[in-house]
């Protein structure tokens, strides 16, 4: 259609190219906490994480073997074995070395130094090192030596074991996890179930005052749940519920409830006339029409919605914070959590980093599961 | 009782409790209160019709009414009240007029989230829907448009929280001489060679980069919209255009532009009122420091940081202000459908 004769080749080319520019564009941030999850915390500080998909150089300290490891050959004393080894390193390629911290690439592998007590020392490639001396090795530890090393991607699944496994109470993950999961799950079930009689009766029966209450249920949905706070919280803290997740489901459910009734509203009225009026011409009550007939029809509507609330829960932080976390921090859900570590421990990007994708991996996984739905929600939402 | 144990129970007992309550009063109502038998079955029958609207209506709006309009009118209330301490140890709320307004007024970090809200209103729903609309028109004809949307689409999908840590990492400075392990940082200094600079603590700018955060959210959402109505645009006016000899930028700026109007309008405030509501983004990046307040987080200090209800309240009325004119567009157009 955009195709008019002579441009269309250069211009699809810089479509594509641009579209491709935006995509990484878009998802650069988010590999950056992906991958800096799986890395250490001295990877992290050591390089930007763009660089820990190629091999990177990077200067090591290491030693050869303590001199109670010496062996006598003939008239030499011989200190022989791997560098990395020797270190409990990766296994590296050498690509310079040296022997004293000023002079740090002096030597190519194979090449043999002479250190400053007397003694030679061979390093190859592999970080095989071969040390020998006419006089006997003395002192507790070996000699250091400083190579430049070409150290392949080196990925870890430590931070996760830390985040999801320790136990630690201040990194742990695991029970805001669980804690997100029983706060969301009933807030994203029972407004299902309030909100689609409340729509059936919009859609579909004559009443009195119906597009009054159309009307509210619209105004309400713009109206911004900051407003709720302060109010909800003396009227749960004055009937007893306190601070919980009673209160926290409870809220949940009002603030999701305009968009569930406006945007199931919207599909049960387009749901064909006739068959609703066969099944009344039939004798159906309008219980039984809206559970056996308006309910299955209605399946994508409600799953756009559920989709909605719960990643509106799972991702909440105010409501949790107001209605349910408490002094005791029993309740800590993992939005608080990620933010109190930001407090605690700015600086320690591998926790961080492997927190919050713990945190953002069950919402990625709904959303690319059910994006069709996602999608239609939307524009039933807003394209009106 | 473990909580997770309490949530079961909780979405049978809620889920449970909701359908009983529906099919216990229709049974109710057609079988004890107004019986379709007997002498006045015609007169039942309607007057049963009469009152079962109000049957499936009453949780929903009971929920509504007090979870949602009861706020509004109690926030009110407060923001107009103060928190007294009377001699005997007891805390009463008085009426004190608008002297919580005045105080607000005078506080200059008000002022300062006030006129800090009002960029945010301006640069985030632009961007978003500038960089929305490109992504749609890119990917609306080529072959692999949908995997690139979806692509796009994602950050939907995180929590401001999580895309606070993400950005975070992306802003990071290391002191001077050690690798830089932020982009933007590592950018600037290998392309300068100046120090790296802290770049959530730059005045006026750093409001800038906590925008990015939430034009990198919403992006995908303006894509999505705008992308089904640049579908829905009749294929003969492109026709028209291109026999007429358009060329495909005229075609884009004059032909669909004006067509997708309504849509980039809907889109434009809904992104207005997200951007109105946001919080958590500031919270968990600055906290409001450097000169970034935003007029949510400024309430959430007021409120349970400093502990003045009425101040906090009267900062809440300010937002339900700002949505206000939104508020009254929604619901005029809902009612032009309804006729």
């Amino acid at each position: 259609m955009d195709n008019i004769a002579g441009t269309k080749s250069s211009l699809t080319w810089a479509v594509h190219i641009s579209v491709v520019a935006l995509v990484l564009l878009w998802l650069f941030p988010t590999a950056g906490l992906f991958v800096s999850s799986f890395r250490t915390a001295d990877q992290i500080s050591a390089s930007g994480w763009w660089k820990s998909l190629t091999t990177s150089e990077q200067n090591l300290t290491l030693r050869a073997g303590a001199p109670a490891n010496q062996v006598q050959d003939g008239a030499l004393y011989v200190i022989e074995g791997n560098l990395f080894d020797e270190a409990e390193a990766p296994q590296a390629k050498i690509g310079t070395w040296g022997i004293s911290a000023r002079e740090l690439g002096a030597f190519q592998p194979g090449d043999t130094a002479e250190l400053r007590n007397g003694s030679k020392v061979t390093v190859q490639e592999n970080g095989d090192y071969r040390q020998t001396s006419e006089e006997e090795f003395s002192g507790r530890r070996g000699s250091r030596i400083f190579v430049n090393a070409e150290l392949p991607p080196d990925f870890t699944l430590e931070n996760y074991e830390q985040v999801l496994l320790s136990g630690n109470s201040q990194d742990s993950m695991a029970k805001a996890f669980f804690n997100t999961l029983t706060v969301t799950i009933p807030a994203t079930i029972i407004p299902i179930v309030i909100a689609a009689f409340a729509a059936y009766a919009l859609a579909w029966m004559d009443f009195p005052g119906r597009a009054l209450l159309v009307a509210f249920v619209v105004a309400l949905l713009v109206v911004p749940l900051q407003l709720a706070l302060i109010p909800l919280l003396k009227l749960h803290l004055g009937i007893g519920i306190g601070k919980g997740y009673l209160g926290t489901w409870m809220a949940h459910t009002g603030f999701g409830l305009p968009l569930a009734i406006y945007l199931l509203r919207n599909y049960m009225v387009g749901l064909p006339r006739d068959i609703i009026e066969n099944a009344r011409v039939d004798g159906a009550t309008d219980f039984q029409i809206f559970t056996k007939i308006i309910l299955p029809l209605s399946f994508p509507a409600l799953a756009s919605f559920a989709i909605f609330q719960f990643l509106w829960t799972w991702n909440d932080l105010l409501v949790a914070k107001v209605f349910l976390i408490d002094a005791s921090g029993q309740t800590t859900v993992m939005t608080n959590q990620i933010v109190e570590l930001l407090g605690t421990r700015g600086g320690n990007w591998e926790i961080l980093a492997t927190a919050a994708f713990v945190s953002i991996s069950v919402p990625l996984v709904v959303f690319f599961a059910m994006q069709k739905y996602l999608v239609r929600g939307l524009l039933a939402g807003s394209v009106k | 009782m473990h909580p997770a144990f309490a949530g079961l129970v909780t979405i049978v007992i809620g889920v449970g409790g909701c359908l009983c309550y529906f099919w216990l009063s229709n049974q109710f109502l057609d079988k004890v209160l107004f019986p379709a038998k007997g002498p006045n079955a015609g007169r039942n029958i309607n007057r049963a019709n009469l009152i079962r609207p109000w049957l499936f209506l009453f949780p929903a709006l009971f929920a509504l009414s007090l979870y949602l309009a009861y706020p509004v009118v109690e926030t009110i209330r407060l923001s107009l009240t103060e928190r007294v301490t009377q001699t005997d140890g007891t805390t009463v709320y008085e009426f004190v007029g608008l002297k919580n307004y005045a105080q607000m007024s005078s506080d200059p970090k008000f002022w300062e989230a006030m006129f800090n809200n009002m960029f945010w209103l301006i640069v985030v729903p632009a961007l978003s829907t500038a960089f929305g609309l490109l992504a749609a028109q890119l990917t609306d004809r080529i072959s692999w448009g949908n995997i690139a949307k979806s692509l796009i689409f994602m950050p939907m999908a995180i929590s401001f929280v999580g895309a606070a840590v993400i950005w975070k990492l992306i802003y990071d400075a290391r002191p001077p001489d050690t690798s830089q392990i932020g982009v933007v940082n590592a950018i600037y200094v290998g392309l300068t060679g100046n120090d790296p600079v802290q770049l959530l603590t730059v005045p006026f700018w750093n409001n800038f980069f906590l925008m990015i955060v939430l034009v990198w959210i919403q992006t995908g959402f303006a894509m999505v919209i705008l992308s089904a109505a640049l579908r829905g645009i009749p294929e003969e006016t492109i026709e028209a255009a291109i026999v007429d000899g358009a060329n495909p930028f005229q075609i884009f700026f004059k032909i669909k532009m004006p067509q997708i109007m309504g849509t980039i309008v809907v889109v434009w405030t809904t992104i207005t009122l997200v951007v109105l509501k946001v919080f958590d983004i500031v919270f968990a990046m600055t906290n409001g420091q450097w000169g970034t307040q935003v007029l949510a987080n400024y309430m959430y200090t007021q409120l349970f940081v400093s502990r003045d209800w009425g101040v906090g309240s009267a900062s809440a009325m300010v937002i339900m202000l700002l949505v206000t004119p939104i508020l009254i567009w929604n619901v005029r157009n809902a009612r032009k459908e309804m006729r």
